[in-house]
């Protein structure tokens, strides 16, 4: 590999810092828009509904989902962009979480190393999904989510980054209730269960 | 091939919050604990960068790649959906510690137990468009 590919890849290959990241999700937004389309992934979950016949049992899902292929190419996009991300970019999977982060896993028996915490937790594995922990997490945890993402019209995406961008109010109270739920789970819940 | 460059995007979506480690499930518990401003930040600059893009597309009204006018459909701002379902939304993400653009993301790094992720979150749409007329909005 050519010297300077070899220089590009180190460079990727660094933890992205804040703001590196969050102007790099607003382009994302931006190129989205330019392209006539509204930057938001759990509209994805409609459409995957609609296209596997949801149509036929609710109102909700008559809509002309072909015309959302777009959406769909860009959520492939981001499967391999992980793919790309885990394999070739990143060569220590490590979470650079904060100490403070370190010592309160602790109390969940989660015992980290500083610099040590995994980018990616043990339960999400097939294994764990047949344990209380994993089955909770991942099952309703994914429910949790796809209800409450069509519930508030979007998510973390078309909210937090499209909607606010936009200065809408109704993205606004979605993000307040974005936070009252999570701190919720985080204080009251998820002590009980982990 | 037109529909490539979403395929595109949605790889540098994928690689900038897997290298910015928003995909990571101790990031999520880190932020809702206050213990760092990593994902703050990525939030809010994002946020501000974006406003401002909103601001001139409207300003200079700019065209789409299609020579359409950019719009921004004002959403309803009638708030109880969006506490609601936000909140709901909230409690899913703070147990899986993961959206949705990132649970596509991990599972192409390699966790193909996020299938089973992904089927739960249809089954959650699928749920609510089906009771639809029934719940508060």
């Amino acid at each position: 590999m050519p010297e300077f590919l070899l220089q590009l890849k180190d460079f990727i290959s660094q933890p992205w810092l804040w703001y590196v990241a969050g102007p790099m999700i607003a382009f994302i937004m931006f190129l989205l828009l330019w392209m006539g389309r509204e930057f938001g992934i759990s509209a994805n979950f409609r459409v995957m509904c609609a296209a596997d016949g949801a149509d036929n049992l609710a109102d909700f899902f008559k809509f002309d989902w072909s015309s959302q292929g777009w959406n769909l190419l860009v959520a492939l996009g981001s499967v391999f962009g992980g793919y790309l991300a885990a394999t070739y970019f990143t060569p220590n999977q490590v979470a650079h979480v904060s100490e403070a982060t370190v010592e309160s896993l602790k109390n969940l028996n989660m015992n980290f190393d500083t610099g040590q915490v995994p980018l990616v937790p043990d339960f999400y594995s097939w294994e764990a999904l047949f344990t209380l922990k994993g089955l909770l997490v991942i099952v309703v945890g994914g429910f949790l989510v796809g209800f409450g993402a069509r519930y508030a019209g979007g998510c973390t995406s078309g909210h937090a980054i499209s909607g606010m961008s936009a200065l809408q109010l109704g993205s606004l109270y979605a993000l307040i209730g974005f936070f009252t739920g999570g701190l919720i789970m985080t204080y009251f819940i998820i002590p009980l269960i982990f | 091939m037109k529909m490539s460059r979403f395929i595109i995007i949605g790889i540098l979506l994928g690689i900038t919050l897997y290298k910015s480690e928003a995909v990571s499930w101790f990031r999520i518990y880190e932020m809702f604990h206050f213990q760092s401003f990593h994902m703050y930040g990525i939030i809010c600059s994002a946020i501000a960068v974006g406003v401002v893009m909103v601001q001139l597309i409207k300003r200079f009204h700019m065209k789409s790649v299609e020579g359409v006018e950019i719009k921004f459909n004002p959403k309803d701002s009638h708030w109880p959906r969006y506490i609601i379902g936000g909140t709901i939304f909230g409690l899913g993400w703070a147990l899986a510690g993961i959206c949705p653009g990132p649970m596509f993301i991990l599972l192409g790094s390699g966790y193909t137990v996020l299938v089973v992720f992904l089927l739960a979150a249809m089954t959650g749409t699928f749920v609510y468009g089906y009771f639809r007329d029934k719940l508060p909005h």
